[in-house]
């Protein structure tokens, strides 16, 4: 027992947030949400750089499987690293989500085929998940509608409550709408099937579960990066923003908002990282603790992204001001992957049992 | 990052739990699921005295004293098991958590020699004279006075909110022993044993009828010079020092204690149907939630080795844990209804839900209330401006 990062955990996560502080600025990452095409939340290069150079998209993915190896509390670190930039990558619905889905279910064949272009960046994969869609033989009908990055995806992982299927995106019976969408630095489109062809991943139960623990942990490490910095940067402004003569961090009534936070972010700290470990060392916990990341890390994104915009003032209202783009990314989280009501109440099942 | 425990620890986990359960099944079963820190004070005493004889007192303590040297994931473990098994709380805690590592770091080896192995052993129950009537949230008013006369120390004020001064046999006070100053500098260490005829106890009755609070008033009241702790003027430094250990292994034991609780709620919302209701179901499922994140955050904290920064976790916790189980206690009350209200027999005395709602509210203000916590968080952890100080 020894709930620290070793140091390797801990040079990933000097090297991810390097790469991200110097590169997903903020104006690299405003002309992502301003484009439009298969390019709309995308800045490319940043995604280049990260699948090739930094090579860090292989993380949690086995080496078996092509690869780097790890696991989800190194998928944390990097998620987290990316969060605080709100970096405009595809990274949970093509890594968090579909390479995982691959990976767990997928064929040697199915992982041979797919993976290596998902993690090289060349091949961009969205997660299409809907209990109602049915499948006749190979061929899938319904659709989802909020598909992140659905529009730039070229290969879509289609998943039930029991089936897992990948679909191509441009084959027959395949339509994607892109979706004007709040949080522009992950666009959602709609996707619907209507006779498209499937092809079965091997294991369909491995590859949902995955895929979900995998994305539950990944966006609420990246809420905990992102609450982490919409704090640290209404921490800079109240130490040099003046009013009455004074910072306004010196007022009681805007330091204790802080401390509010802190405790909140402290709390969703331990939250990601138990939930990545129990997950990773496959303790019984895993489920529960899954639940209570993604609920809690979401709301504490929010709440603190909230305060950043009312502890700036009007300034935290413009455009200009990044404040937005936490605040927007914060309410996706929130809704993504299951709301926390629904959560909570997946947890309210394990403790108290069915509603009788 | 590694959360599971190792074979060994598994193998000392079951030594741990095979001992308390025999105890609690034997001698000791009278006090066994007892959760009021003032009831049976006698018996628990002599349970104290027990783990003393057994080497389970204070088992992170180095052999020498009478611990076992113990691993922080052993430490761990046997406070989980302590109260899996039912052990009521510690009578002792004070000693066994604040005194007793206060005086491993800052005694002297005389008073090594002199206090460890009878606090290990259970022997001497020891409270703490912080608070006084004006010197509550701002611990550096006290205002209590220590004097030097002929190698003794006679000290003259009154300390409240002793918590089981009246069950204990020493006290470590807070005192000015430097005429005229003011704040933090000028304050002395001091233990100092209850039964003189200087030292007088009055309980004070809380709003759940029980009395585990006391006023301590000194009159004249004698130790000799060697009782000091570090040197005179030290005070401060010693009483810091001595604060920080409150976020020792501890909390985990506590935390146990805290899953008592939430299970005893959920038993009770099974029972009466509230259950079922959506909105309680919500409000459990965060207490659970927010209980595990407690285990976490103090593995974190006390995992962590990096003394270098800030650690937020340790900053945090006092508050998380203080609200955490004020809210507990309001949910509580909102699973029982009104049947919380109404004690089963003649004595206004509460069973261990409202009982919790009621005393929760303690939990919020002592050892730094909730808007001093908030203020040291964004000063220390946030580098924040401190509260400017008034010059009354």
């Amino acid at each position: 027992m020894e709930f620290v990062f070793t140091e390797e955990q801990q040079m990933i996560g000097e090297t991810a947030r390097a790469f991200f502080a110097e590169n997903a600025t903020s104006e690299r990452t405003r002309k992502a949400m301003a484009a439009g095409g298969p390019d709309a939340g995308i800045d490319r290069a940043l995604w280049t750089a990260f699948c090739q150079e930094l090579g860090l998209s292989g993380i949690g993915i086995p080496e078996s499987a092509g690869g780097a190896g790890l696991g989800l509390v190194e998928l944390a670190i990097i998620a987290e690293a990316a969060g605080a930039q709100v970096a405009a990558l595809p990274m949970l619905g093509s890594l968090a989500l579909s390479a995982q889905a691959i990976a767990a279910g997928g064929s040697a064949e199915q992982q041979a085929a797919h993976l290596p272009a998902l993690l090289s960046g060349e091949v961009i994969a969205g997660y299409v998940h809907d209990a109602a869609i049915t499948a006749d033989g190979t061929s899938l009908t319904g659709a989802a509608g909020f598909v992140a990055h659905g529009g730039s995806a070229q290969l879509f992982v289609v998943t039930s409550n029991t089936g897992a299927w990948l679909v191509a995106a441009d084959a027959p019976g395949v339509t994607v709408t892109p979706l004007t969408t709040m949080d522009q630095t992950r666009p959602y489109a709609r996707v619907t099937l209507d006779g498209a062809k499937g092809e079965p991943l091997a294991d369909p139960a491995a590859a949902i579960a995955a895929a979900h623990r995998a994305g539950f942990v990944a966006v609420a490490a990246e809420a905990l990066g992102g609450a982490q910095a919409a704090l640290d940067r209404t921490v800079a402004y109240a130490k040099e923003r003046v009013q009455f003569g004074r910072p306004i961090g010196s007022f009681q009534a805007y330091k204790h908002r802080l401390a509010d936070l802190m405790i909140e972010i402290e709390q969703a700290r331990s939250a990601v990282y138990w939930a990545a470990c129990a997950v990773d060392e496959g303790s019984d916990e895993a489920e529960l603790a899954v639940h209570a990341a993604k609920s809690f890390a979401a709301d504490t994104f929010f709440l603190c992204a909230g305060n950043m915009i009312q502890l700036h003032g009007g300034i935290g209202f413009t455009w200009e001001h990044d404040a937005h783009l936490y605040f927007k990314r914060a309410r996706a989280i929130q809704s993504m992957l299951g709301s926390g009501e629904w959560h909570r109440e997946r947890i309210a099942t394990m403790i108290l049992g069915e509603v009788a | 990052m590694k959360l599971g425990f190792s074979a060994a620890d598994e193998e000392f986990r079951a030594e741990c739990a095979d001992w308390l359960n025999a105890e609690m099944a034997g001698e000791f079963k009278d006090i066994k699921g007892i959760t009021k820190l003032t009831a049976s004070p006698e018996r628990r005493k002599e349970w104290e005295q027990r783990l003393g004889e057994a080497k389970w007192g204070c088992i992170g303590w180095p052999e020498q004293w009478g611990g076992r040297n113990a691993t922080l994931a052993q430490q761990v473990i046997f406070a989980e098991e302590y109260a899996r098994a039912g052990v009521p709380g510690r009578v002792n805690h004070i000693g066994i958590e604040l005194a007793g590592p206060t005086i491993l770091a800052f005694g002297s080896e005389e008073q090594k020699r002199r206090f460890l192995p009878d606090i290990a052993a259970g022997k001497t129950i020891f409270c703490q004279g912080f608070s006084e009537p004006g010197a509550g949230s701002d611990l550096a008013s006290v205002r209590t006075k220590g004097r030097l006369e002929n190698g003794e120390w006679v000290v003259n004020g009154q300390k409240i909110w002793t918590s089981l001064a009246h069950i204990s046999d020493w006290i470590f006070v807070v005192t000015r022993t430097e005429e005229g100053s003011k704040g933090p500098k000028g304050l002395t260490f001091l233990m100092m044993e209850i039964d003189q005829p200087g030292i007088e106890i009055r309980g004070i009755k809380q709003i759940n009828g029980d009395a585990e609070f006391n006023e301590t008033f000194f009159t004249d009241a004698r130790c000799p010079e060697d009782s000091m702790i570090g040197a005179v003027g030290d005070g401060w430094k010693i009483a810091m020092g001595l604060l920080a250990f409150e976020r020792g292994v501890s909390t985990l034991g506590q935390q146990m204690a805290f899953r008592n609780e939430l299970d005893e709620l959920i038993a009770a919302a099974r029972a009466n149907g509230a259950a079922n209701n959506p909105l309680i179901r919500q409000r459990i499922a965060k207490a659970e939630i927010g209980l595990r994140l407690m285990r976490y955050g103090a593995l974190r904290m006390l995992s962590n080795t990096d003394h270098s920064k800030i650690d937020g976790a340790a900053l945090t916790y006092k508050i998380q844990w203080a609200s955490w189980r004020r809210n507990l206690g309001e949910l509580a009350m909102d699973v029982l209804g009104q049947a919380g209200e109404v004690a089963e027999g003649s004595e206004y005395e509460w069973d261990t839900l409202p009982n919790l709602f009621l005393y929760s509210r303690a939990d919020t203000i002592y050892g730094g209330t909730n808007q001093i916590q908030r203020n040291l968080i964004a000063e220390r952890g946030l580098g924040m401006p401190r509260e400017p100080r008034g010059d009354v």
